[in-house]
């Protein structure tokens, strides 16, 4: 880089080799938008963090990795998988509860309490692309944490199973799992966003997203008690994200002898409703918020 | 470079923010001073397109901050007035993230990350985590991540505050240097008058969302030229003998202020003063301070410390 010493005069420090221009490119709107979700995806996991912010994300990550861990070995022994592939958002429900909890409010509630969005306002990218630029992240985050044990799994028995039809079928088990890890992470990443989003105080987000996803699925069970029957279970599990995915997995996936009776296309509306609501909240919420 | 055209702003229909501001100014550094309220920041967003004016439009770099804000903000750079840093990150990551989001690639983005720091006077600390820094270091973060993609304007709002004297004296030396020696127009916003008018080039003053005054600094300094005189004795037939001849003669305890209207007017005093044989102790000339061209429009403006 080439030196100039226009500001030597008036600085008088000898190594002060002056101000330079910046000449060169300035790679725009879209070029943020990426950044902002790279760097949102590593503050998802911590990194670039002290160890303090590691602590949760990779503790729900480990376990749920214990899962795959298990699944390998004991189909090793008995030739069957104790926890399937669409079953680990179901099994590991409280650990990815957890990641979301932790890591939502890592992503907004420390941006607007330390009222950082005045310095990404003013720089090109609009407020839209903040926000969904954070959501990606967070759906990143819980896509990669559901998906790291389903490949292992896959990997194993890749290596285990007998017979290319055996693998193939494992394949597309294995590909079903990552649509529905998919679908997890879009649906839960944008209830506890926009819950993060209301909230300045980090740790408040993390307790008012884990209260709402446990409170909305205990009121659910006490509704389904309460009309009793099936019909009463599906109502009630009309109302936390976590319950309303299982029932839409059972319908999606036909998964056999389940007590869904006709409830899965409402499923699927709940689902849907659920998650454009609160993007739609968010985006206005970030339309709405003063800088 | 930046043209207001009867800029209005109200606040929910009822708070008006800036009442039918028209103003234009050149490069340079432009000192945007007025009460807390008086409508600043107010400005500075409406110049950033991160508020709608209610009425009237703004152009920064003949762009309509409105709608072309994303062209205008790619050239600005702007340091806001409350506290706007993450305390668990370190200034290089957190400058080298701000620059990325200004469109520099990765490691250009980390360069001048480093270089930005450097000039700001943060170099040796650039490792250590914000959380630990003193206002006067989070100051310079602020003006750092303003800086680092080397924009065409700085907006800078009260980057003085919470600082200590000696703070604020080295916030505003390194904010000419940026003016002068790095050749990037900055205005900055500030209640005190004082502090601005020592380093801008220009003056733009607002009370309640209107215009007081705006003009070149030097306009404002030269017409208004003062002459104190004092004398050991005879202060009083000194001053009836100038009001006779015409001159408006001030009394401010031993010193007599006499406005500078003509290179004449110090000739005149001299003789005056050689006629009545009085012991001569200074006349010298006193560059009005801006203050007091605002203070005769209104109180507040001088010395509103809150």
């Amino acid at each position: 880089m080439p030196t100039s010493d226009r500001g030597r005069g008036a600085a008088g420090v000898i190594h002060d080799i002056g101000y330079q221009r910046y000449t060169g490119v300035r790679l725009g709107r879209d070029y943020a938008v990426r950044s902002l979700y790279v760097h949102g995806v590593r503050t998802v996991f911590g990194l670039g963090r002290g160890p303090k912010a590691k602590i949760f994300p990779w503790f729900s990550a480990s376990v749920l990795m214990l899962f795959a861990v298990i699944d390998v070995a004991v189909r090793a022994k008995t030739g069957t998988l104790p926890i399937s592939y669409l079953n680990i958002s179901r099994d590991g429900v409280l650990l990815v509860l957890l990641f979301l909890a932790t890591a939502a409010p890592e992503l907004v509630s420390r941006d607007l309490r330390n009222k950082t969005l005045p310095l990404y306002f003013s720089r090109p990218l609009e407020r839209t692309d903040y926000i969904l630029a954070k959501y990606a992240a967070l759906v990143t985050g819980v896509f990669l944490v559901l998906a790291a044990p389903m490949f292992v799994v896959f990997l194993g028995g890749a290596f285990s199973l007998n017979g290319a039809h055996a693998v193939w079928r494992e394949f597309t088990d294995f590909l079903g799992g990552l649509v529905w890890a998919a679908v997890v992470a879009v649906v839960e990443s944008a209830v506890a966003l926009l819950i993060a989003s209301l909230l300045r105080r980090a740790a408040v987000a993390t307790a008012v997203i884990a209260g709402y996803f446990l409170l909305t699925t205990g009121v659910g069970q006490a509704i389904g008690a309460i009309i009793g029957s099936d019909t009463g279970k599906n109502i009630g599990n009309m109302l936390s994200p976590p319950d309303v995915l299982e029932g839409l997995k059972k319908w999606a996936y036909r998964i056999p002898f389940t007590d869904i009776g006709g409830f899965g296309p409402a499923y699927l509306t709940v689902t849907v409703l659920m998650t454009a609501v609160a993007v739609a909240l968010l985006l206005v919420r970030y339309r709405r918020v003063s800088v | 470079m930046i043209e207001a055209q009867s800029l209005t702003m109200r606040y929910g229909g009822r708070v008006t923010a800036l009442d039918n501001l028209t103003v234009a100014v050149e490069p340079g550094v432009i000192g945007l001073v007025g009460a807390n309220g008086a409508g600043k920041s107010t400005l500075i967003k409406l110049m950033l397109g991160l508020l709608t004016p209610t009425s009237g439009t703004v152009r920064v770099f003949e762009l309509d901050a409105t709608t072309e804000g994303e062209a205008v903000r790619a050239r600005v750079g702007y340091m806001p007035e409350s506290d706007a840093l993450p305390p668990d990150l370190s200034a290089a990551e957190f400058v080298t993230h701000m620059a990325r989001m200004s469109g520099l690639p990765r490691t250009v983005a980390r360069e001048r990350a480093s270089e930005t720091l450097r000039h700001v006077g943060l170099y040796e600390e650039r490792y250590r985590q914000i959380g630990g820094y003193s206002t006067g270091m989070k100051q310079r973060v602020k003006l750092a991540q303003s800086l680092v993609h080397d924009p065409d304007l700085l907006l800078l709002d009260e980057p003085t505050n919470g600082l200590d004297p000696a703070g604020r004296d080295a916030m505003l030396t390194l904010i000419a240097r940026i003016g002068e020696e790095f050749g990037i127009a900055v205005v900055v916003c500030s209640h005190l008058l004082g502090e601005v008018e020592r380093i801008c080039d220009t003056l733009v003053a607002i009370d309640a969302g209107r215009l007081l005054r705006a003009d070149r600094i030097d306009a404002m300094t030269t017409q208004q030229g003062v002459l104190a005189v004092e004398v050991d004795e005879g202060t009083d037939i000194l001053a009836a003998r100038l009001a006779d001849i015409g001159l408006r003669v001030a009394r401010e305890d031993r010193l007599l202020l006499v406005p500078l209207e003509s290179d004449r007017t110090y000739d005149t005093i001299m003789q005056v003063v050689a006629d009545l044989e009085l012991p001569l102790h200074r006349l010298d000339e006193r560059r009005h301070r801006v203050a007091e061209l605002f203070a005769q429009r209104t109180g507040e403006v001088a010395h509103a410390d809150k």
